[in-house]
């Protein structure tokens, strides 16, 4: 090969500058659509009839318990783990071109499952038993998230209907699970199940500075899963495999992968996270399991990962936004009596915004870039 | 060429066996379920009640001797299995399994009831009046993917509906709640159709969202204004109307003649939009933009306001649904009270092969599971209630995944149409 | 009627599709339209039919100035389009394809089918066009729907019938029928531009001919005083050979065969009915036949994506029948894919992981779990250096290179690596003359260094260019094999053969 070939190939190699149109997409859309959504939710307020000095005191209020103590940010980041963990796996299946709306079923089966184990082995010590639990809410959220991949692998059925049935089923087998004498706690007639024993519990890290911060060892595994996934999607074989089916099913099956095996296994890595978000909450927060005890978080997630753009560092920020919305959604509450449903809506406007670039860009035409065809991602 | 019609036919067999085979393994498990699962005492009777006291026409009870019956549904089941095992024959495969689940759903009933009785018709109509808001929601999935937009938002409109009729109905009585309804679905479908059509937003995300938002908004104004304000949730319910002498047939009667303004309306929408898509100018051009937008396109068709217009209509339409669960129901609005029906709307859409008809057929399928788990919890079986509440979302799955490949969606359902 | 373009000028951003066109086109009269794929054709067409509004110059109509806005504007001045691809809906009949649009209606917008039927029965009797008004669209052969695509033309009245690349799906001899019924509405008094980049096609039926190169007319003249170099000169922009030059083969040892392969397709038709056939390395096997006559259905059951109902696939002398794609692949089996959109690669991966989509996992590229990926870079690098795929960098969107790059992309990423065995589906379609030579003579050098090369595709002149060896393909069956050592194959038979004539010499 000639010197001159050389060259051109180093020529090719350098690497390409971020251009304006990423920053916008990545930065400049998604506080936009923050402060939109903020914007609607006064709207929202106001026609029902808060008044100005109630609105007011809602975002001061919104904005001390996220961020505004000690206390709020154990808080956030304490409801950050369990989001940004299935909002990790939802991102991976957007990946691979799977809607998976079913983390609210995986994190209650593997939140049950982590119950269930944990205090029937509670003899096992602190080191076998909490890694363990943590590991049969993995396998238990992936094999149920299996079961919409396989069914999609084999008979194409869409997973975003099976997975919304496979969340309503799932309520149903917690309701059935939490009567039965071995998972009911005793004397109770309500159906709650047994605690989870203290070696089963993810620790505190912050208790030996006030025992009410509840923030505990979970951020490790969130950031820990942070990093995993990443290195998953970019770095690894497999990956490249769900990013090729997600963009180009044909040309990911011309090019020798196997279709139906990247659809189970992307499902059921994202069922795992998912899991593992269950188990993290009920090791870590809850302590046992009750009636619909995911309390919408699997949709938390969903928010989440679309917020992040699929991207494992995006879907952290992401995450400890809507942990922080949850937060302080918690003290406007209590502080001005404004309903925290009000931060639902609140993320779902973020949401839409995010998810169709085209329209921030039709409110706010100014300042982005000139570009007939301006969509994103 | 006769040699070259032999392989045809010879391969065609050879696949066909395959799948005939399977059906005729799962028609015998079936027998064998009925044989030693649902297995009935010899002698002990099931009873079904075919009409109130009050009715105008009094029918006797229809006995059925538990025992015999379901031998006879092991042995018609067995026989069927059997049959399609040695014999198949492709055509009688999807024929024989319908007939194999029907006998399974039967013989279960005369487990269930052996020894007590119950009321058939009041099931019946439980079965259409729970099909009501499945079936609308199937409808407006027909209309929405006719034109090749995929509406996972169907959910989110019903409760939308839901909560406006509980709202307006509240204010303005019953009549204005229900045109509210209607008009808040439109919205949606309005706010859908921009974001996807106009905005080119991901179809399922869009929906999602929608879904997301609607959920919000309910529950914040549920828990802010209605907790407070009782009145505000407190609408008029529509009451059953009977259709003078009809009403009166046995059982048909008080299964589709003597119902609510729901069931009637949601017959005569079916009616209406078969008529309207299948043999009207505007319908064939919908259809049109839904199987090959360009080609519409090419021939002055709008594309964008096809869409525009038939996901406001499915809007409409689920709007009109989601106000049974109110104004058609229990007059008041509680969060998130769907509970799926959105979706399930969508399986008997599939199930119902994008056909406003058969996605009514599919909807009574699923309403019939849903009033039988109804019946089943008040008939103490053995079976845990949570398990037969799984029933129409169990069917919703097996219908998705069995029927997908054999119906044909609209070619362009879900992709956004991009102008030149 | 006639219609003229006067000074039409229409960009795309900074790319000039039509520049200062000026064009006349006259009743009575077929305008032959010629250029490759990115000459402006399509623009041109699409602001005559009011899809695009041109930024500069006007339309007139019988000399008087027209302003289009809208797609429907076009043919509502009795100007139709009859495209490339077909505007037809498949699961509609024939009568409601034709009257889409202008139906034919009663009370409450009630749509009046019987009356549909019988306009369409009328023109067809009119023309001799010899359309069933009640089939569903997807029953028809290509050759039958293009025929509803006129007839959708004439219901409009249209007296100017644009015609885009009108015979890419036809045989040999069903070109001889289209022409015919070409020459019918020309003597009709219609207006007839035929746009293609076929030259003697052209030079069959035009009586005048306009050049069309990088937007701009760059000739003029009268098929009887041209000849198909010089519209080729024109074409292009500089002499073009149409010849490969290759060496005669050498063939060797059997590198893959076919014995007795059937398979039926989803749809329940029988695709590949007893395909018995060899390829030996160091020759181009060409297989020839009208698209969907099972070629499709052959190379995916070659390279592994679908598996035969019978018979047996053998890749040097190892049977492969039930093997992976990735298997294949692994032995030796390069693929380029006949819609390289839809399968050959991933818009929205960079050049580089384009460059490995199947060979990611292969040792060189990566170990146990993770892919070495400044190792890839380098490679996807040399092999654009290597295939000339013009881009600034290897970062970039695959998506965002040119069809020519992107086919290069992928031709490179088939051959850049120890093959045994090519297969080549349409290996230049969509893609320009200069990438087209290039693509040739790697296919060639490939063959020469070994390989054993099957080429498929629907341009009869680039399998006659190529192979050795020719295969016809008809429902799905071999139904005539030619030598063309020197290309000496008879076009003639292989148009028949193509047509279905069993006649043809099986040597």
């Amino acid at each position: 090969m000639s010197l001159s070939n050389q060259d051109l190939q180093k020529a090719l190699l350098r690497p390409l500058g971020r251009g304006r149109q990423e920053f916008e997409d990545l930065v400049v859309v998604p506080l936009i659509a923050v402060v939109i959504a903020l914007l609607f939710g006064m709207v929202v307020m106001l026609a029902t009839g808060v008044d100005i000095g109630t609105i007011g005191r809602a975002f001061v209020a919104l904005a001390k318990g996220a961020f505004g103590s000690l206390n709020a940010v154990s808080e956030t980041l304490t409801a950050a783990i369990p989001v940004v963990l299935a909002g990790l796996g939802l991102g991976l299946g957007f990946r691979a071109g799977l809607f998976n709306i079913g983390a609210e079923g995986q994190i209650l089966m593997g939140g049950l499952a982590a119950v269930i184990f944990g205090f029937s082995f509670d003899h096992l010590p602190f080191a076998i038993l909490m890694p363990l639990t943590l590991i049969v809410a993995m396998l238990v959220g992936a094999a149920y998230a299996a079961i919409a991949g396989a069914l999609r692998a084999l008979t194409g059925a869409h997973e975003v209907i099976s997975t919304i049935m496979l969340n309503l089923i799932s309520y149903r087998i917690l309701d059935y699970a939490l009567r039965q004498p071995f998972v009911q706690k005793e004397g109770r007639s309500d159906p709650i199940s047994k605690s989870v024993p203290d070696a089963a519990q993810l620790p505190k890290l912050l208790d030996w500075i006030d025992p009410n911060l509840r923030l505990h060892a979970g951020l490790f595994l969130m950031l820990a899963m942070v990093l995993f996934v990443w290195w998953l999607l970019f770095r690894s074989k497999i990956g490249f495999a769900f990013r090729a089916s997600g963009e180009n099913p044909d040309a990911a099956k011309y090019a020798g992968m196997p279709s139906g095996l990247i659809i189970v296994l992307a499902m059921a890595t994202a069922g795992g996270l998912a899991g593992l978000a269950g188990g993290a909450q009920v090791l870590g927060v809850l302590e046992r399991a009750s009636p619909g005890f995911s309390a919408g978080l699997g949709f938390d997630a969903i928010a989440v990962a679309l917020l992040g753009r699929s991207h494992p560092v995006g879907i952290l920020f992401a995450g400890i936004l809507f942990g922080g919305l949850e937060a302080g959604g918690r003290q406007m509450q209590v502080d001005a009596g404004v309903s925290i449903d009000l931060i639902g809506i609140i993320q779902a406007l973020i949401v839409v915004f995010i998810a169709a670039p085209l329209l921030v860009r039709a409110i706010f035409p100014w300042g982005f870039r000139k570009d007939g065809k301006g969509a994103a991602e | 060429m006769t040699d070259m019609t032999m392989t045809h036919s010879d391969k065609i067999d050879l696949s066909k066996a395959r799948q005939t085979r399977v059906g005729g393994v799962i028609l015998i498990l079936l027998a064998l379920l009925v044989l030693f699962v649902l297995d009935v005492p010899m002698g002990s009777v099931a009873t079904f009640k075919l009409s109130r006291p009050t009715d105008a026409i009094p029918l006797g009870d229809l006995v059925v001797p538990g025992g015999p019956f379901n031998l006879v549904a092991a042995g018609i089941l067995a026989f069927l299995g059997v049959r399609q095992f040695l014999r198949g024959g492709g055509r009688w495969t999807s024929l024989s399994l319908g007939i194999g689940f029907a006998i399974l759903v039967l013989a279960f009933l005369i487990w269930a009831t052996t020894g007590k009785s119950f009321s058939l018709t009041g099931m019946l109509q439980a079965t259409v009046v729970r099909a009501v808001p499945i079936a609308l929601g199937g409808l407006a999935g027909v209309l929405s993917e006719r034109v090749a937009v995929v509406n996972i938002a169907i959910e989110g409109m019903l409760l939308a509906g839901a909560f406006t009729g509980a709202l307006m109905g509240s204010l303005l009585g019953g009549w204005g709640g229900l045109v509210a309804a209607m008009i808040i679905g439109g919205a949606f479908g309005f706010i859908l159709a921009a974001l996807v059509v106009t905005y080119r937003m991901d179809q399922i995300i869009a929906g999602t969202v929608i879904n997301l938002f609607v959920l919000g908004v309910t529950s914040y104004v549920s828990s802010q204004v209605f907790s407070n304000y009782r009145a505000l949730n407190n609408a008029p319910v529509f009451r059953s109307w009977a259709i003078p002498y009809l009403s009166d047939i046995p059982v048909i009667g008080p299964m589709l003649f003597n119902q609510n303004i729901f069931v009637y309306g949601a017959l005569i929408l079916v009616g209406m939009a078969t008529y309207y898509l299948f043999f009207t100018r505007s319908g064939l051009r919908a259809r049109a933009v839904g199987e090959h937008p360009r080609a519409a396109d090419t021939l002055g068709i709008d594309v964008y306001r096809t869409r525009y217009v038939h996901v406001i209509m499915a809007g409409m339409v689920a709007g009109f649904g989601g106000a049974w669960f109110t104004l058609g129901s229990v007059g008041r609005f509680d969060e998130n009270m769907t509970g799926g029906r959105g979706f399930i709307g969508l399986a008997a859409m599939i199930f119902g092969r994008w056909h406003p008809v058969g996605a009514l057929a599919a909807a009574l399928v699923f309403g019939f599971a849903d009033s039988l788990q109804q019946k089943m919890a008040l008939l103490n079986t053995p079976i845990p209630s949570e398990f037969l509440a799984m029933a129409p979302y169990i069917a919703t799955i097996v219908v998705v995944a069995g029927l997908i490949g054999k119906a044909r969606a609209p070619a362009a359902d879900g992709k956004p149409y991009v102008k030149e | 009627m006639d219609v003229e373009l006067r000074g039409v000028t229409k960009r795309f951003g900074p790319v000039v599709a039509n520049d200062k066109v000026n064009l006349v086109i006259r009743g009575g009269e077929v305008l032959g339209l010629l250029g490759e794929n990115g000459a402006g054709k399509s623009t041109m067409m699409n602001i005559l039919s009011g899809l695009y509004s041109p930024d500069e110059g006007e339309i007139l109509i019988d000399g008087k100035p027209v302003q289009f806005e809208g797609p429907g504007d076009g043919i509502a001045a009795g100007i139709g389009m009859v495209h490339q691809h077909f505007m037809l809906v498949p699961v509609f009949t024939v009568a409601e394809n034709v009257v889409l649009g202008v139906e034919p209606t009663g009370k409450f917008d009630y749509l009046d089918l019987k009356r549909a039927r019988a306009q369409v029965r009328a023109i067809n009797d009119q023309y001799g066009l010899e359309v069933p008004p009640d089939e569903l669209i997807e029953d028809l052969p290509v050759g039958i729907q293009q025929r509803v695509e006129i007839l959708k033309v004439l219901f409009r009245k249209a007296d100017v019938l644009i015609l885009d690349e009108p015979t890419a799906v036809l045989t040999p001899q069903e070109v001889q029928d289209f022409f015919g019924i070409v020459r019918a509405l020309r003597d009709a008094g219609k207006a007839i531009v035929f746009i293609t980049h076929k030259l003697h096609e052209i030079l069959e039926v035009a009586d005048r001919i306009n050049v069309l190169r990088q937007g701009r007319i760059v000739g003029e003249g009268d098929p009887k005083q041209l000849n198909e170099e010089q519209l080729a000169e024109m074409m292009v922009g500089r002499p073009v050979t149409f010849a490969v030059s290759k060496s005669p083969a050498q063939p060797g040892e059997d590198r893959l065969t076919l014995t007795g392969v059937s398979m039926i397709s989803d749809r329940g038709e029988t695709a590949l009915d007893n395909v018995t056939m060899t390829v030996r390395s160091g020759e181009v096997v060409g297989i020839a036949g009208v698209q969907g006559n099972g070629q499709t259905e052959l190379v995916e059951v070659i390279t592994g994506l679908t598996r035969p109902g019978r018979g047996k696939v053998k890749f040097d002398g190892q049977d492969i029948t039930r093997a992976s794609v990735r298997a294949r692949h692994m032995a030796g089996m390069a693929h380029i894919p006949e819609d390289r959109h839809k399968s050959g690669m991933v818009d929205n991966f960079t050049i580089a992981e384009n460059m490995v989509l199947n060979s990611y996992y292969d040792s060189e590229f990566s170990g146990p779990l993770s892919i070495d990926w400044p190792k890839v870079h380098e490679t996807a690098a040399r092999y654009c250096v290597e295939f000339d795929v013009r881009t600034p960098s290897v970062f970039l969107r695959g998506g965002s290179l040119s069809g020519g790059n992107q086919q290069k992309m992928v031709v490179a990423r088939e051959l850049e690596r120890q093959t045994r065995l090519v297969i080549a589906s349409q290996p230049t379609r969509g893609v320009d003359v200069g990438a087209i030579e290039y693509i040739h003579e790697r296919l060639i050098r490939a063959r020469d260094e070994g390989d054993g090369v099957l080429i498929v595709s629907s341009e009869l002149d680039e399998i006659m260019g190529l192979s050795d060896r020719i295969l016809v393909m008809f429902e799905g069956r071999i139904v005539a094999e030619f030598d063309n050592t020197g290309g000496k194959a008879d076009r003639n038979a292989i148009g028949l053969a193509m047509a279905g004539a069993t006649t043809g010499a099986m040597a």
